[in-house]
């Protein structure tokens, strides 16, 4: 922790950076994103279990790149988000100071290639409730599944909270907001809540990182995020492809082969 | 001029009983997986027995996040328009904070300044509140920064106040009354209980008065980009909120039918004002969060007399950014122009 | 007793269409139902929502003068969902109105005063509404000026209408196009309206100016109106913040203490000085 306020002081004095954006003490027990825009300010930043959110969300915000420079403070999840958005040409490589922490260690990655070399050496793994839930979720017939999203999508509201903490989510205009055509109503009725959800989860499967903070942001507690794990797990069997590991990839649903194993694509 | 009545605890079954008898249904705090939410029950052993506040608002129960405006069917050279009337059920909101119950005259002052909302009024007109002062708060609470607290009896028809054994029942209006009058006998002489030593205590944060007179100078402070950076712009607040009102009009149809639709929106949403043009008003994040905060604290006052917020707390608590509005607002209260 | 339900349209049918410049339409509108053509009454300056049923509801204003009874008239351009089903009607079509909302131009208050217009582009229908009313009571006021701008000729919209201010002897046109949006034949001005405007050697004595356009037009039109010594409480605008409901309940139009739909959309600029510029 010292060593991160340390650098991050260095960083914003010598100008290497307009802010630091890191975690700070929130709400009782809770975290937020905070950004340290004054050496200052630097003393309010903290670090431990409960700093879960992905701070890679930010990254592409204007609001936040209007600011200049940033370092990130990038837990596991979020390093995968960040290359994952380089991956995908939402960030340059340099664009951000990575400051990537790691069971509390923390190191700063200067390139793509150091950050891709780091994420090599991490195996990424579910969150144990996570792994109850699915396996149960798939253990169950299709018709209780069913049963139980529209169960859970009925808490739905589309405040888009899943959408707009997602790191990957960085459309300017999202399908959800188009209505030349209207894709999927508005409305947060039955349909419009399943439609919702199934775009969201296609769009996402083979780019989602696995960080769980769509679930975490829902309101309402729906698990959204096992959606988009289980889209991604999928993309990961089929294709033998993760997102979040390599700043240059040819994204799995959207390349064409000529050796493909499907017929209908040939 | 409430009057004060004793209500024993095993009587509530009985009250139930009398409410469901005469048509209504009850709605109140019930437990599903750990949340806490609005849910119809038919006895009180049903409701939540050790709840702070529901995730979602009440005001689902006279404004609900989808709701039919009209309909029409289309055939050539012609088009039939077709009303739509709310579904409006005899409902007792049982068990909601008093800070939730005061909210409904925050909705009211706007769907019925002027031009009145058919919709919004059916279902008020049919809803009867009786409110449970709070025994504890958490610190999203402020509802006495905001001229309300804990056992504040605005909104409510009837306010129950637990005591021991019991509660104490202040039967506040014609509608409290016609309840009482459906089971008088369960409404013994009160007994001149304190509400206040019962009542939880919630620390007045900051000058609502104050804050509101200052507002208007300091629409251009830095406080609301800095407050705002970490605002990711979703619409949880505002759709947890039991005084958020705003709303979007959406049309569903195929060549033939369709039908016009309200549906919650927010002021945190970018497409919010946004022009067809591409020029949007309100651009950046930080003047939909100001918009927010105004709308609540320096609108409001200025247009219905009341304030656009009542302290339940319920946007912080829901916000996946911790955006701490209690929090905020003190900040702002004490930002020197 | 049921209230009245105030989100829904009246059924008008499409009498005319007439095509304005690219993209940008005039539709008349007459009422489906004899009753609510016999009742309704609108003044200048107020809006409406008008349907594409199948669609949904888009605001413009009035374009056409209440002195003129028995329909309404609105001129669109094409840009969104809604314009784009409406662009695709014909005459006899049926499309819904609701309506009239908001405020209205003050023209009692005008009585025996020079009244200078000042639109720019697809911004004139709102004008067009209050120039034909006061043509149409042309003895309430003294001089009335109309400058008129547009990138180019073809964006100019009412061109019969153009003609006939033009060869009125009880008003003076004053039209522009932008630089290089002229053509061979163009007779009017070449340059930007807010210029136009300052060379017109206007008076600002007893005069109210009503100015109507793009953004950028109405902010560098503003200070030369001030230049000329109008006062602010004599300089009129009309907002269009987007709206859902037109009748101060969606919250979209707010713009500080201002719902645009119910207190606008006509302001003078004494006022849009009392509101956070967020329109």
């Amino acid at each position: 922790m010292e060593a991160l306020k340390q650098r991050a002081i260095e960083l914003l004095e010598k100008g290497e950076v307009k802010a630091v954006l890191g975690y700070a003490k929130g709400t009782g027990q809770a975290r937020r994103a905070f950004f340290a825009r004054q050496p200052g300010q630097v003393d309010k930043l903290v670090l431990d279990e409960a700093c879960t959110q992905n701070l890679a969300a930010y990254a592409t915000k204007h609001e936040v790149k209007k600011l200049g420079r940033v370092a990130i403070v990038a837990p596991p999840a979020t390093q995968r988000a960040l290359i994952q958005l380089m991956a995908e040409r939402q960030l340059r490589d340099g664009d951000l100071a990575i400051l990537a922490v790691d069971e509390g260690a923390i190191k700063e990655l200067g390139s793509a290639a150091a950050l891709e070399e780091h994420l090599a050496l991490k195996a990424q793994g579910l969150d144990a409730k996570d792994k109850t839930l699915l396996a149960k979720l798939d253990a169950m017939s299709r018709e209780d599944r069913w049963a139980y999203w529209q169960n859970e999508f009925s808490r739905c509201m589309k405040c888009y909270a899943c959408r707009n903490s997602c790191p990957m989510c960085y459309c300017e205009h999202c399908t959800m907001d188009c209505n030349r055509p209207q894709w999927v109503p508005v409305a947060s009725h039955s349909i419009g809540n399943l439609e919702y959800h199934m775009v969201r989860t296609m769009h996402l499967a083979g780019r989602c990182v696995e960080c769980g903070d769509c679930g975490r942001a829902c309101p309402v507690g729906i698990p959204v995020h096992l959606l988009t794990i289980s889209a991604e797990e999928t993309v990961h069997e089929l294709f033998g492809q993760r997102a979040g590991a390599k700043a240059k990839l040819d994204y799995a649903l959207s390349t064409f082969k000529t050796d493909d194993k499907e017929s209908f694509i040939r | 001029m409430a009057n004060t009545y004793q209500l024993s605890r095993e009587s509530l079954t009985s009250l139930f009983g009398a409410l469901r008898k005469d048509g209504r249904r009850i709605l109140a705090p019930v437990e599903s997986d750990g949340r806490i939410g609005l849910g119809e029950v038919e006895a009180p052993a049903q409701v939540a027995g050790d709840y702070l506040q529901t995730i979602m608002s009440a005001k689902e129960v006279a404004f609900p996040k989808v709701e039919r405006l009209l309909s029409y069917t289309i055939t050539p050279g012609q088009v039939d328009l077709k009303d739509a009337e709310p579904k409006a059920a005899p409902t007792v909101l049982f068990g909601v904070r008093p800070c939730e119950a005061k909210a409904f005259g925050a909705l009211d002052a706007v769907f019925n300044w002027d031009y009145r909302d058919k919709f919004f009024n059916a279902r008020l007109e049919k809803l009867a509140v009786i409110g449970l002062s709070c025994t504890k708060a958490d610190e999203a609470c402020f509802c006495t920064s905001v001229g309300g607290g804990p056992a504040d009896t605005a909104g409510s028809d009837i306010l129950l106040t637990p005591v021991a054994d019991g509660y104490l029942a202040e039967v506040l209006t014609e509608k409290g009354t016609a309840i009482l009058n459906l089971a008088s006998d369960l409404f013994k002489p009160g007994n001149g209980v304190d509400k206040v030593a019962v009542a939880a205590k919630v620390e007045a944060a900051f000058d609502q008065p104050a804050l509101t007179a200052k507002l208007p100078g300091m629409f251009d402070s830095e406080v609301w980009v800095d407050q705002s950076l970490r605002c990711i712009g979703c619409g949880a607040c505002a759709f947890v909120c039991p005084t958020c009102v705003c709303f979007d009009i959406q049309e569903e149809a195929d060549p033939k039918q369709g039908e016009r639709l309200r549906c919650w929106d927010s002021c945190g949403f970018h497409m919010f004002t946004l022009h067809a043009s591409g020029h949007n008003p309100r651009e950046v994040q930080s003047a939909r969060w100001r918009q927010r905060i105004y709308h609540k604290f320096s609108y409001y006052p200025q247009r219905y007399d009341q304030l656009g917020c009542v302290g339940c707390g319920k946007c912080t608590r829901a916000c996946p950014v911790d955006m701490n509005l209690k929090e905020h607002l003190t900040e702002a209260a004490g930002v020197t122009a | 007793m049921s209230e009245k339900n105030i989100y829904l349209p009246y059924l008008m049918r499409i009498a005319e269409i007439t095509e304005e410049s690219p993209a940008v339409k005039t539709f008349r509108l007459e009422f489906v139902d004899d009753v609510a053509a016999q009742s309704f009454d609108f003044k200048t300056g107020q809006f409406g929502l008008y349907s594409a049923f199948g669609e949904g509801e888009s605001t413009f204003c009035i374009a056409s003068s209440p002195t003129r009874k028995g329909y309404i008239e609105c001129t669109f351009r094409e840009v969104g969902r809604v314009t784009a089903a409406l662009a695709d009607k014909e005459v006899g079509d049926i499309v819904g109105f609701r309506g009239p909302y908001g405020n209205v131009f003050p023209l009692e208050d005008w009585k025996g005063k020079n009244l200078v217009f000042i639109a720019g582009g697809i911004a004139l229908p709102p004008l067009r509404s209050v120039i034909w009313n006061c043509l149409d009571l042309r003895d309430w006021f003294k001089d009335i000026t109309v400058v008129y701008g547009a990138r180019r000729v073809a964006d100019l919209v009412y061109k019969r209408e153009l003609k006939e201010w033009s060869e009125r002897p009880d008003m003076k046109l004053v039209t522009t196009v932008d630089p290089g949006g002229e053509t061979p034949d163009w007779t009017g001005k070449v340059g930007f309206v807010p210029p136009v405007v300052e060379q017109l050697g206007l008076s600002a004595e007893n005069t109210v100016a009503i100015v109507c356009g793009p953004p950028i037009m109405i902010k560098l039109t503003l200070p030369v109106l001030q230049k000329l010594g109008f006062p602010p409480e004599a300089i009129f605008t009309t907002l269009e913040n987007r709206m859902k409901c037109g009748v101060g309940k969606c919250g979209r139009c707010n713009t500080g203490k201002s719902y645009v739909c119910k207190d606008g959309p006509v302001y003078t600029l004494a006022e849009l000085n009392q509101l956070p510029a967020e329109y």
